[in-house]
């Protein structure tokens, strides 16, 4: 339990740390050692829960079970991974005069905050604080949006803030009446905690229930990016920096299906119907397509993985509502996976970016002969998202594939032909970039691209052959959200 | 569930219920900012009330922190800030004319019969009648939203979020006697980092576009001229 | 017997009338800093023109004459309708509101018939000024008298006043909104600030003033006398629908000597904010007053939503 309380306080002396001391040179190393720090915290955890089963804390404020430990682990890695890239990264734009020593205080401590506040969604044990925690992760970071202070990047946090915004406080109601079918059966204090609400799920008021997870699903929803209420994503995360952008994409997004499956739990205990189920899948599979046909329009490298991103999140919306064991180790390993991916995609593109001086993607062309570095990263990271075999992507959307046959078969076609779209559509815009005519005027950038190596190294790893470790911890995350285990 | 069975503690609610109702719509009509934040801060005044009056009649001294830290901070400090904004922006003279204010206000009416058919089987089976306030609160949430959607000002959109914050907080006292006091604090936090936040934007957005009319911020498209 | 306290109540009702009209000028005069005519002037005035020859026009027809009586007639009847200070009225049988509402439609119908049988474009501009003021304003009342109605399972007035005045102080949601849409209305119907100016000399501003612009002489006391009947029909309604206490439910003396008296008292507390809110307000723009009575009607109808959501019994 110690190391839940110092995963938690560490960020939060950091937001005040750097808030004084951000603009040094060095502040990129120790943020770096914030987040190893932190990542050394989460994987005692993980061993602590792997032994012992789930811990909560005395006073029932914090739950840490193997669902959310493995999240934790993940968010704690990426998050170390990333501030290794954005170390330089950011030093580049500091000594381009693009970011000043004022917006790069805001930006390292805001880091730090928005660690702190995806922690506390991961580790709280009271649906209320959840919901705190998930409009704190959204604040944190609406001012990096628009850090630039170009008037598209304030439209963009302004957009993200508005949206975001609304779209909680629906889940802000759907946890009152959680809360309210709660107190009908038990004491008031510890009505929201997770762990009574889940052992008294067969006695909340299932019609209460549906409704409330109907606001939640919209709520948190907004915050996954599922189709309609995506509209914030892309421009949220083309506008941002890098990190920020590889954060949002690889982080926040998780953490919001974590949420969202958390209530799904509980309402499926409460209904002993499949409502909650249909609805995830019903939205999953609309964002699934619609994604991935807007993918093709797109003219701006970071607006055209954030769709991807949106693509993504729908296929693992659509496999957890599915709701079989298969399905659901099926998404804990493409949520591992898209994370890892995605982020390293992000490295790439932002240095792609850096090079060419632009995000537009008819103006990035060979990056290969540029700076192979990138151009590779690029290409491997593509090949990785779009689900070529062997990479770690393609083993979990097939499991989705084989799930859906086996529950519905008659939505396989739709999920093949979006992975087919989205596919071209990736393919259709990378192949230019990377092997395209070289333009005049690029240069090399500093570049530290072992994060990117390292995630697809790791992705690849997946997709030959999981760990038995590994797949002992899916194994018991997948056995206390679908109640079985699925081999 | 007559209303003349219930005490007078629960009528006062009830009509206080009411009249927050009325508030929401009354901002959906207004032109001008100013009124429009007196008519917010109206709206928290009579949060409070019930708010205070709930905590009497129930016994929870609970609701009492409640209404104060919702006295604080929605009648006195975000409205204050509110105002700040608007003088220093210069906009005290704008009025801005809603072009369809009648189907936009007749929008807002059937949003609280869609809000009470939503909540009916909530509300149906359960002997407190304080519960029909439920379905106001979602009706104010959903009036917030509407006012977001009809109003073009950055400022109008502020008071419209901050709107939905009220309802669900009146959704919450009315049905579950308060939530615990560590969320409502957190909650409480939230929305006042928001009220920070939003004040930052103002000055961000007015800088780069010299306005603060949303529609005036549309240069991020899905399709590229 | 109770015939005759019937009578007796529509006269009171009609010679109360000009009194209230009185009293109202009374206010804004002093409100505005002015020296105040006497509360009984609208009893000379009315004098004054009774003995006055009416001059008409030689394009008049028929209508043009009979339209001062029928309106006349048609607000005594409305008086006769309305509980003033008894609540169980001998006409109870016909005190229903939508006879109530139809009388004022038949006196609206012939008034503004009236003020275009002339010809002149004052009085055409009037008329159909009226008709979309009039064309919004009484869904409004509707809506408000219909919360009324269904708190009381009944249309019939006394029925509905008997029933909240026996039911003691009870707060309702639906009663606040059904209060403010009926005072929003009633300024509209009777022509007062903030939709019709009634002391305006400025032709183009007006609405009620430019139907009647050509009367004189008897005809016109009859309608001067029909319009301080209105307003004082609307305060009534107001003050007994919303405010109950004090009105008589037999008929002893006392018991309807104490009701009138807690009638002035509140007619004269209405009469005062009336006065209040004219001079505070300015008169609106003629484009406005739609915007204006669909806020009274969606007032009226939250009224009916927050009757159902709230209050009504399942």
């Amino acid at each position: 339990m110690i190391a839940a309380y110092l995963l938690l306080l560490l960020p939060l002396s950091g937001i005040v740390f750097f808030a004084v001391l951000g603009h040094h040179p060095r502040v990129g190393r120790i943020n770096i050692k914030f987040n190893a720090f932190a990542l050394l915290m989460s994987l005692w955890l993980a061993i602590d829960v792997f032994q012992s089963g789930s811990i909560i804390s005395p006073g029932q404020l914090f739950l840490i079970d193997s669902f959310n430990v493995y999240l934790i682990v993940l968010t704690a890695f990426v998050g170390l991974t990333t501030s290794i890239f954005s170390a330089p990264y950011m030093r580049h734009e500091q000594e381009n005069g693009k970011l000043s020593n004022k917006r790069l205080k805001l930006y390292y401590s805001m880091y730090q905050g928005f660690m702190f506040a995806m922690y506390l969604v991961l580790t709280t044990n009271n649906m209320g604080i959840l919901w705190v925690a998930m409009e704190a992760a959204t604040l944190a970071t609406v001012l990096l949006v628009s850090l630039y202070r170009t008037p598209e990047s304030i439209e963009a946090a302004w957009k993200y803030f508005i949206l975001c915004g609304v779209g909680i406080a629906q889940a802000l109601f759907g946890t009152v009446l959680l809360y309210y079918a709660a107190i009908q059966i038990g004491d008031t204090e510890n009505a929201l905690n997770w762990t009574v609400l889940y052992e008294n799920a067969s006695q909340l008021n299932p019609e209460i229930l549906e409704i409330a997870f109907v606001f939640m699903l919209i709520g948190y929803g907004t915050k996954i990016g599922l189709v309609p209420l995506h509209n914030w994503l892309p421009d949220a995360h083309s506008e941002g920096p890098t990190p920020m952008s590889a954060v949002l994409s690889g982080l926040l997004l998780n953490d919001a299906l974590y949420a969202v499956v958390r209530n799904k739990m509980l309402v499926d205990g409460a209904t002993q119907t499949h409502i909650a189920g249909h609805l995830m899948m019903g939205f999953g599979l609309l964002s699934f397509l619609v994604a991935a046909i807007f993918l093709h329009k797109q003219q701006d490298i970071k607006r055209l993985f954030s769709y991807s991103s949106i693509e993504h999140m729908g296929l693992m919306t659509f496999a957890f509502g599915i709701g079989t064991p298969f399905a659901t180790f099926a998404a804990l390993l493409h949520m591992m996976v898209h994370s890892l991916t995605k982020s390293a995609i992000f490295v790439t593109v932002g240095h792609a970016a850096q090079i060419a001086g632009t995000q537009r993607i008819e103006h990035i062309r060979g990056l290969i002969k540029t700076q192979p570095a990138v151009g590779w990263g690029l290409l491997i990271g593509t090949l990785a998202i779009a689900g070529f075999p062997p990479f770690g992507v393609f083993t979990s959307e097939f499991l989705v594939l084989l799930a859906t046959m086996h529950s519905y078969p008659w939505l396989t076609p739709l999920l093949l032909l979006g992975i087919g779209l989205a596919c071209a559509g990736l393919f259709r815009n990378i192949q230019p970039m990377v092997y395209g005519k070289q333009p005049e005027g690029q240069q090399l950038v500093p570049a530290n691209l072992w994060p990117v190596i390292i995630h697809l190294v790791i992705v690849l790893w997946l997709g030959l052959s999981i760990p038995q470790s590994l797949a002992e911890w899916f194994n018991q995350a997948t056995i206390l959200i679908s109640g079985s285990a699925p081999l | 569930m007559e209303l003349l069975e219930q005490d007078f503690y629960t009528q006062a609610i009830l009509s206080l219920a009411a009249l927050v109702g009325l508030t929401s719509f009354l901002m959906l009509g207004q032109g001008r900012l100013l009124r429009l934040i007196f008519v917010f801060a109206i709206q928290g005044l009579l949060l409070t009330l019930a708010t205070a009056l709930a905590g009497y009649s129930m016994n929870n001294t609970h609701l009492y922190i409640s209404a104060a830290i919702t006295l604080l901070l929605k009648v006195i400090l975000i409205p204050w800030m509110l105002e700040k904004q608007v003088f220093k922006l210069n906009l005290h003279r704008d009025v801005e004319a809603l072009n369809n204010k009648t189907a936009v206000m007749l929008g807002g009416a059937s949003l609280v019969v869609f809000s009470y058919y939503v909540l009916h089987p909530v509300i149906q089976d359960t002997p407190l009648v304080l519960l029909n306030a439920l379905a106001v609160g979602l009706s104010v949430v959903l009036l917030g939203m509407l006012l977001m959607i009809s109003h073009r000002h950055a400022i109008a959109h502020v008071v419209g979020f901050m709107s939905i914050e009220n309802g669900l907080f009146f959704a919450a006292i009315v049905s579950t006697r308060g939530m615990p006091m560590i969320v409502e604090l957190g909650i409480a936090f939230d929305v006042l980092v928001a009220a920070i936040l939003f004040g930052i934007f103002f000055l961000h957005i007015s800088r780069s576009i010299d306005s603060l009319d949303v529609d005036q911020m549309n240069r991020l498209n899905e399709v590229d001229q | 017997m109770n015939w005759i306290i019937a009578l007796l109540q529509t006269l009171l009702f009609i010679t109360l009338s000009p009194l209230l009209a009185g009293w109202v000028k009374w206010c804004k005069c002093r409100l505005q800093n002015r020296k105040a005519p006497s509360l009984l002037q609208p009893y000379r005035d009315l004098l004054r023109l009774t003995h006055k020859q009416p001059v008409i026009s030689h394009t008049a027809s028929w209508l043009y004459i009979a339209t001062p009586y029928i309106i006349f007639s048609a607000m005594v009847l409305a008086a006769s309708v309305v509980p003033l200070i008894a609540v169980d009225l001998p006409t109870a049988a016909s005190a229903d509101v939508i006879v109530l509402v139809g009388f004022f439609a038949f006196a609206r119908f012939f008034q503004v018939l009236g003020g275009m049988d002339i010809g002149t474009a004052f009085g055409g501009m009037g008329s159909s000024r009226e008709m979309m003021v009039s064309s919004m304003a009484e869904p409004a009342m509707l809506m408000a008298i219909f919360t009324l109605t269904m708190t009381a399972s009944s249309t019939n007035l006394s029925t509905a006043i008997g029933f909240v005045l026996n039911q003691g102080l009870v707060l309702r949601p639906s009663f606040i909104f059904a209060l403010i849409a009926m005072i929003l209305v009633a300024i509209a119907e009777t022509g007062r600030i903030p939709v019709d100016n009634p002391a305006t000399h400025l032709e183009l501003t007006m609405i009620h003033e430019a139907m009647v612009l050509e009367y004189s002489g008897r005809h016109l006391a009859l309608i001067e006398w029909a319009s301080f009947t209105k307003l004082m029909i609307f305060g009534v309604l107001i003050c007994n629908i919303f405010f109950p206490w004090g009105m008589a439910e037999e008929f002893t003396l006392s018991a309807l000597g104490s009701a009138l008296l807690w009638l002035m008292l509140k007619l004269s507390i209405l009469a005062v904010l009336l006065a209040v809110s004219e001079t505070l307000f300015a008169k609106m723009r003629l484009f406005r007053v739609p915007e204006y009575l669909s806020f009274a009607y969606l007032i009226g109808l939250l009224g009916l939503l927050s009757h159902i959501i709230l209050e009504a019994s399942r």
